[in-house]
């Protein structure tokens, strides 16, 4: 028995719903109490969807369990299909049908429905939301897939993409683009979008991109054994990752890697001088592995940020996530306690955090700037606008929204220049950041005081502000003044000091000078 | 005392036969109720014994994620809890004592069973005998069942009520108990509005916290806030207190009717009633009136949800000038919502339970100007051109008594003024 408060994943089933929803053609019959039904509204509601997900549920009661829930089953079987006509039907248990053990994929296939019956066992005490995606796609995959001839054209699938995806919708577009630039073809993408009729000819492709490993990878790993087609390793999330990505596809294909990259800003917009701002920002990032990983990388390297902290909440990505930390000299923080995440992040006191909903709403508590990189999602995810991640535009979607919660460049120098003035006090916080003027709840700028306020500083232990100290440091601009209390708290204690005087404060300063 | 209730043209609904019919219900589950109760029992912690779909629902089904640290959690049955590799109790004694010992402001503990656990048949109520043993006085362990094989969405506030009944000290005083989490406001106005008719020591469960308790006996009467709360009715008959059964406070009227019966069970005269309910009366029907505008002349269907649907019908009907399709609710009390059926007039499908394919193809068929339903099938609707209004919101919103009657009209109109509102068609 676990306590949870939040959850980052829902239950496997969710993740095979995820799959469903993005299909056509397909129709998911669950065996599951009423309840469950909840799960409907998330697709319907955080993704807007304008049509019900294609799922049956059984809805057995208490009352069925004396009778016969098997027959229940059967019989929502038949009607689904009476109703739907789906091309093909997966069949499952959630967590309580899986208690009663009525063998769902076991009746299905006795009742001799015209379409194929694909037999789904999501072991839902053990497992949560991606491994029912990635399972699910698998099991589809593995029954419908068949060697078939290859396309004349360079062709390749895109692999991963599900309902309720963070900006899969998006990333589709941007590598279908790319992809054809460089002039490969999407022979299917699955699947969203797919039918099972598309599914049956994925072996047509010359090779697969696996965009998401979180809920592509078993199936690119079965598709390279069984029907010898090779797949990407590379996310192509960032800069980097997406040329290595080309560079990957180049080498598949034996076409070109010079591509176009006229569309790509964000090299130029890093480098120009209003990012220097930017440099060294402390950061820390959590999410699904794979988003992590990228934003890594894009954090060091294109971003100039400092990685100060990263970790991962679906454990199926532990390793690979370790081995990213241990190359930023870190170590990787792999839970999907929420309370933990919310700990850690408040003993590093980063600058900003490259999270997702939940460290948002971290973010807020502290006063820490917050951009989300990852799900789980929240309709805020679902922008209305061109938004992806992967590619050049994606690169681009990255750079603004990374940089849209920090306070700007030039404001942070007019800040310091002003600081003096009445309305730059500490509480006026970042202009751009509307709510203050209103004492709206969530404001930004205050959490910061509170934070690192007087308070707060027992927390460091031995060492004591002395107050002239205390003085000055409260004239610096409230958005550096936690580094500034956590560099000189650290100087102390290198030099072991038990007192921190003015002096202390610009000797930190100068050691510390960049 | 009376009041002049115009009564329908004809004998209202309650002989009417009710169509069941048994497929797909689209409801929630009861742990769903936990999202407002833990809101209103400021000292008190929900913990559900379930899986990681309950911890999922709770933090989906909120539409919000708060992400503060909540007054609810999950203890999430793990593989080895199942195996009988480790005694479920004891596991639950130990993730209860860590939760107690971070959390010393919680008096109350309820722990809620789900799905899974009454499949496994989980003792709830052995755990919370125990645990009351080892943490009185300081903490009160309840039990009760939020699992949806057993509770549809609103049935989990009901339970939850019921179990706090049997531990109600006896009490001999004649006291009023009102029964139902609304939120605080609207608790507040129905207090002040019988207060200031002279009725006194008005009680109501669930109290805030848990010292602020009370009695219960024979010289009891309560009044239902709710019209889901047929467990707890039944739980306080069982105590000897007696039922004044009335229309819901929705809308004026049923706002006048609830007070009404209140009023005359306590023998107060016509002339005080007028004069405490005559300025929010007229408030009331003012706001309804204004906000009903859009209302006027339109249908409505109700997918089963929160059992609101029956009194909410007839503040629709009756009030806001619209005509009812069909009224689903998932179960029907007589004995609760009696006094509603008989003031809707004849003509709606009344329909208890759901085969949700069936009840949407009744719905397209009919094409009723407002369907109200839940979140999974709102949006769905909307793109198939039906105006809908999300059911959970009539649940989270405060909707009772007369302050409030305008704004519950305007919940209904809001969808059908927004229609009219968007230019969105495509150039011809």
């Amino acid at each position: 028995m676990k306590l949870t408060v939040w959850t980052y994943e829902g239950p496997p089933h969710v993740g095979a719903m995820r799959v469903a929803t993005a299909m056509k053609g397909l129709h998911y019959v669950l065996h599951a109490p009423q309840g469950d039904t909840y799960a409907d509204l998330l697709f319907t509601m955080i993704e807007r969807r304008n049509h019900r997900p294609p799922v049956t549920y059984t809805t057995f009661q208490a009352r069925d369990l004396g009778s016969d829930t098997a027959q229940l089953f059967q019989d929502a079987c038949r009607d689904a299909y009476e109703r739907f006509k789906p091309e093909a039907i997966i069949v499952g248990a959630s967590c309580t049908a899986e208690l009663i053990q009525d063998d769902p994929g076991g009746m299905a296939e006795t009742m001799g429905l015209p379409v194929p019956v694909i037999a789904l066992e999501l072991p839902s005490y053990q497992r949560k939301e991606n491994f029912g995606a990635d399972e699910t796609l698998f099991q589809i995959v593995r029954h419908l897939a068949k060697p078939v001839a290859k396309t004349d054209r360079i062709t390749c699938n895109l692999i991963g993409p599900t309902a309720l995806g963070y900006r899969h919708r998006d990333d589709i577009e941007e590598l279908t683009g790319l992809l054809s630039d460089m002039g490969v073809d999407v022979n299917v993408c699955a699947p969203m979008g797919a039918t099972p009729s598309d599914i049956a000819r994925l072996g047509a492709a010359h090779f697969n991109v696996l965009m998401y490993p979180e809920t592509g990878e078993s199936t690119c790993r079965w598709m390279e054994r069984d029907l010898g087609l090779p797949f990407t390793k590379t996310v192509p999330i960032g800069v980097g990752a997406t040329r290595d990505f080309i560079a990957e596809v180049a080498a598949l294909t034996g076409l070109s890697p010079k591509i176009d990259e006229s569309r790509l800003r964000l090299p130029w917009y890093s480098a120009s001088v209003d990012s220097t701002y930017l440099t060294g920002k402390r950061v820390f990032l959590f999410g699904d592995g794979t988003h992590v990983k990228a934003a890594a990388r894009i954090a060091r390297d294109e971003m100039g940020f400092e990685v100060v902290g990263l970790g991962c909440y679906n454990r199926e990505m532990a390793r690979e996530i370790r081995a990213t930390a241990k190359e930023f000299g870190l170590t990787a923080l792999i839970t999907e306690d929420y309370l933990e995440v919310e700990a850690a992040i408040e003993a590093l006191s980063p600058e900003m955090i490259l999270g997702t909903q939940m460290e948002r709403h971290i973010g807020k508590r502290l006063g820490i700037p917050c951009a989300v990189i990852s799900a789980p999602v929240h309709v805020q995810d679902f922008p209305a606008r061109y938004s992806p991640q992967m590619g050049f535009e994606g690169a681009n979607v990255i750079f603004d929204t990374w940089v849209h919660p920090l306070v700007m460049g030039l404001e942070e120098h007019l800040l310091h220049m002003f600081r003096e003035d009445f309305e730059f006090h500490d509480a006026a916080g970042a202009s751009h950041h509307g709510g203050k003027a209103t004492a709206a709840p969530a404001a930004v700028a205050e959490p910061v005081l509170a934070a690192n306020s007087d308070t707060a500083a027992p927390q460091s232990g031995e060492v004591i502000w002395l107050s002239d100290a205390e003085r000055e440091l409260k004239k610096i601009p409230f958005f550096v003044r936690g580094k500034a209390r956590r560099n000189t708290e650290t100087f102390a204690q290198q030099k072991g000091l038990q007192e921190i005087s003015v002096d202390t404060l610009y000797e930190a300063k100068a050691h510390y000078a960049r | 005392m009376t009041v002049n209730r115009p009564i329908p043209a004809t004998t209202g609904c309650r002989e009417t036969p009710v169509l069941k019919q048994r497929g797909q219900r689209e409801v929630f589950c009861g742990l769903t109720g936990i999202i407002w109760l833990h809101r209103k029992m400021q000292d008190a912690f929900f913990l559900v014994i379930g899986s990681r779909t309950c911890a999922h629902l709770l933090q989906s089904a909120a539409g919000v994620m708060i992400f503060a640290e909540p007054r609810f959690g999950t203890a999430i049955l793990e593989e080895t809890d199942l195996a009988g590799m480790k005694d479920a109790q004891d596991e639950l004694d130990s993730v209860v004592a860590k939760l107690l010992s971070r959390r010393p402001d919680i008096k109350q503990l309820f722990l809620v069973g789900s799905c899974p656990s009454e499949v496994i048949k989980l003792d709830l109520s052995r755990a919370a005998e125990r645990m009351t043993q080892t943490y009185a006085p300081h903490v009160r362990v309840l039990n009760f069942s939020g699992s949806g094989i057993e509770t549809t969405f609103t049935q989990g506030e009901d339970a939850c009520l019921a179990s706090m009944v049997p531990v109600l000290p006896k009490s001999e005083a004649r006291e009023l108990m009102l029964v139902g989490a609304l939120p605080d406001v609207v608790e507040q106005q129905a207090v002040s509005l019988l207060e200031q008719m002279g009725i006194g020591r008005i009680r109501v469960l669930p109290a805030h916290r848990a010292a602020d308790q009370f009695g219960v006996g024979p010289n009891t009467v309560f009044a239902l806030l709710q019209p889901f709360l047929g467990d707890t009715h039944a739980a306080l008959e069982r105590r000897g207190a007696r039922h004044i059964a009335a229309p819901f406070p929705f809308g004026e009227e049923g706002t006048t009717a609830w007070l009404a019966a209140i009023a005359t069970e306590f023998g107060v005269s016509q002339d005080v009633f007028d004069r405490v309910t005559a300025a929010p009366r007229d408030r009331a029907r003012r706001a309804v009136a204004q906000a009903s505008e859009g209302l006027r002349g339109k249908s409505v269907f109700f997918f089963p949800d929160s059992q609101l649907e029956i009194p909410l019908a007839r503040f629709l009907t009756r009030e806001c000038g619209m005509t009812a399709i069909e009224v689903g609710a998932p179960y029907i009390h007589y004995n609760i919502v009696g006094p509603d059926l008989d003031l809707l007039a004849e003509g709606p499908t009344l329909s208890e339970g759901q085969d949700v394919d069936l009840q949407l193809d009744r719905c397209r068929e009919a094409r009723p100007d407002l369907t109200v339903c839940g979140l999974g099938l709102a949006n769905p609707l909307e793109a198939e051109g039906l105006a809908t209004k999300w059911a959970i919101e009539l649940v989270f919103t405060p909707v009772h008594f007369y302050e409030q009657a305008g704004d519950l009209a305007g919940l209904f109109s809001r969808p059908l003024r927004r229609r009219g509102l968007l230019k969105l068609e495509a150039a011809e």
